[in-house]
């Protein structure tokens, strides 16, 4: 977007929603642009919002000449979208001029001229200093005059006129060839926008295609439109993709055991979350729990809800302890309720996109996508919620799809397809085992968090849902009653266990103990033994000490050469 | 165009005092004379002379002549050189003498193509 800027074109910005992204910033300044499209597509709906937004929103007043519809059929078409033209007229910020080609304009006998139209056109967009015109049908002057060439020659002086006063234009026409068969065509290529319409499966859509835009980078594709109650509204796919904020906020999911797993806070703050599973997993609970939690924080909710009326769903969520009311007596939660099958997805998504736009929450929560299934294709939906996705990123609106997976199916979340757009998918499962059904839920994955990898059964009860490890043992996991069992079944082995190392640590203390005596024994037998090791040396040295002293004795007594005897002991 | 008020009452719109608006004129009292005598009025009315009229008649094409007496209304556009159309156009009584040639400003288109209203 940001490249198309340099050296463009001044652009009239048009203000309906997603036109002006396309074009990079509306239609040509000071030029003529023709819009094409057969009847009942939306040309003199566009040509009327590009005057009323101009004039309320953009200061610049506008002339609106139809060639079909008179003053007052305008004023009733265009009350259910909120414009007011009668008013606009009286303040002078909206001129509209009903030019009726019709027989009475009187029989031709001779030659004629245009004056009294242009002059009475330039009188009438001169009178509120028009900025803006709209010429609706023009082709149909063709039809009042035989004379074709003074109409072409007329027509060439009001768009003469028009350019010199730098007057932006939007000129309407069913097709091109209405324009060239009268020579109008090449005056009229500065901007082409076609509309068409085409009907799928009885759903009528309606397309909006820039075909021509001189001077200027546009988006050449086909984008879906709808005439809503608020006028038109374009859905441009990737308009404002590289706009995206990245907050590192993040917001809790409501169940701490679940924000434990998505590293500690719950989901990032402007995150798109996919909530997946069958029938009676847990989907609406899990998505209220957030819901609450935002109301919480104060923060602004939006429930759209495809399947269960608002009523439905407080009185379901009251059964499992979410109290949803007092946030909607308090304004945090609102909710906004569609059949997907009784309107279009454009309109679905559009209506959405308004709705949004209007209260903008924090949180907003779609439950389920998946049955917008039944109003478009699988590429279509997905195509929608990657444009729904789009648009609540750039406006940092954290949001969360739930999407139904029918049994029996084996990835989920495939059959919307969308799994890849979103940054957090979150799977809930049904696990049947010996006749007893349990939910489970893991995260498939989460972008930018080291999330957990383990599964948890989800437990819904009467105080809100609650996070229980599952056993994970090697005959498999084990959740409900089975868990249970097998919980009761770990603990009397453990008491078990408890009481035999109780038991041996005794017998090991009584052998310690026998062994210690055992040992003290020893210990006085030894003391004892060397006790009587001593005494035996000392009588033994005694008894020698004896002995020689006796046999000196006997030799003093003797008076026998002692000292000869005495040197040879020596 | 006298003191009376007339049966026939003519408007003549033009844009200007142009060639074409003058042969109108000129075509449209030839006709008149011819056929009506003197009973007949014609106003001119000059757009550009008189911007207030702009809204209040539809006139798109100039010259176009409304009979606004007698009633209904009925409209020519064109510069009324083919008389014919005008004398269809208006209701205007054809006269057994005929009518003098129509004028026509010179240098204009002569061939041309016309259709009933």
């Amino acid at each position: 977007m940001a490249a198309e800027q340099r050296a463009e074109i001044a652009k009239a910005q048009v203000g309906i929603r997603g036109f002006d992204s396309i074009t990079g910033g509306g239609l040509p300044k000071g030029r003529i642009s023709l819009i094409l499209g057969t009847s009942g597509c939306g040309k003199t709906v566009f040509g009327m919002e590009f005057l009323v937004r101009g004039t309320c929103q953009y200061g610049e007043p506008g002339a609106f000449v139809s060639f079909e519809e008179t003053e007052e059929e305008l004023a009733a078409n265009f009350s259910p979208f909120g414009f007011d033209l009668k008013r606009l007229a009286a303040e002078e910020k909206l001129a509209l001029d009903y030019i009726g080609v019709t027989p009475e304009l009187g029989i031709e006998a001779g030659e004629y001229d245009l004056e009294g139209l242009l002059f009475r056109l330039e009188k009438s967009i001169s009178a509120v200093g028009a900025r803006r015109v709209v010429l609706d049908a023009l082709p149909a002057l063709f039809q009042g005059f035989s004379d074709s060439a003074a109409v072409r020659v007329a027509l060439a002086r009001l768009f003469a006129w028009l350019k010199a006063r730098e007057i932006t234009t939007v000129v309407t026409a069913e097709s091109t060839s209405e324009l060239s068969r009268h020579g109008l065509g090449r005056s009229l290529s500065d901007c082409i926008v076609a509309l068409s319409m085409r009907v799928s499966d009885r759903i009528a859509t309606r397309y909006l295609q820039v075909v021509k835009y001189r001077g200027s980078a546009h988006k050449p594709d086909e984008f879906p439109f709808l005439i809503s109650s608020e006028g038109l509204s374009v859905m441009p796919l990737t308009s404002v993709l590289p706009g995206y904020e990245a907050s590192t906020e993040q917001i809790s999911t409501g169940l701490p055991r679940l924000d434990t797993m998505m590293g500690g806070g719950g989901y990032y703050r402007g995150s798109s979350i996919l909530v997946s599973g069958q029938a009676g997993t847990g989907k609406t609970s899990l998505a209220v729990h957030l819901a609450v939690s935002v109301c919480r924080l104060g923060d602004s909710c939006l429930y759209c809800a495809f399947e269960e009326s608002e009523a439905e769903i407080v009185r379901n969520m009251r059964s499992i302890g979410l109290d949803l009311e007092r946030w909607i007596k308090e304004g945090l939660i609102s909710f906004t309720m569609s059949r997907a099958t009784s309107d279009g997805l454009e309109l679905h998504l559009v209506e959405l996109e308004r709705t949004i736009g209007e209260l903008r929450p924090k949180v907003a929560i779609f439950d389920p996508i998946s049955n917008l299934t039944a109003v478009g294709s699988f590429p279509e939906v997905k195509s929608m919620t990657s444009r729904l996705l789009d648009f609540l990123k750039t406006q940092g609106i954290t949001s969360l799809f739930t999407t139904l997976v029918p049994g029996g199916q084996d990835a989920p979340g495939s059959e919307v397809g969308v799994s890849s757009l979103m940054d957090t998918w979150i799977d809930l499962e049904r696990l049947e085992t010996a006749g007893e059904q349990s939910r489970l839920i893991r995260i498939i994955k989460s972008r930018g968090m080291a999330h957990s990898n383990q599964v948890r059964e989800f437990l819904i009860t009467d105080t809100g849902i609650d996070l229980v490890d599952v056993y994970a043992g090697p005959s498999g996991m084990l959740t409900g009653t089975a868990r249970a069992a097998e919980e009761a079944r770990v603990k009397e082995e453990q008491r078990r266990r408890r009481n035999e190392t109780e038991r041996k640590r005794r017998e090991q203390e009584h052998r310690q103990a026998a062994l210690e005596a055992q040992i003290a024994a020893l210990q006085a037998e030894l003391e004892k033994s060397q006790g009587d090791l001593k005494q035996l040396v000392e009588d033994s040295e005694a008894y020698e000490r004896h002995l020689s002293e006796q046999r000196a004795e006997l030799g003093r007594l003797r008076r026998a050469d002692a000292r000869g005897e005495g040197e040879a002991q020596r | 165009m006298k003191r009376q008020p007339k049966t026939w009452r003519f408007e003549l719109y033009v844009a200007g005092d142009t060639p074409r608006s003058r042969a109108a004129l000129a075509n449209l009292e030839r006709i008149c004379r011819a056929s009506l005598g003197q009973d007949y009025a014609i106003e001119v009315l000059d757009l550009l002379k008189l911007p207030e009229l702009w809204r209040r008649q539809q006139v798109l094409a100039t010259p176009t002549v409304i009979r606004k007496a007698p009633a209904p209304e009925r409209r020519v556009i064109g510069d009324l050189s083919v008389t014919e159309q005008v004398l269809k156009g208006l209701d205007i009584p054809r006269t057994p003498e005929g009518f003098p040639a129509p004028e026509e400003p010179a240098g204009e288109r002569q061939s041309r193509e016309l259709r009933r209203g």
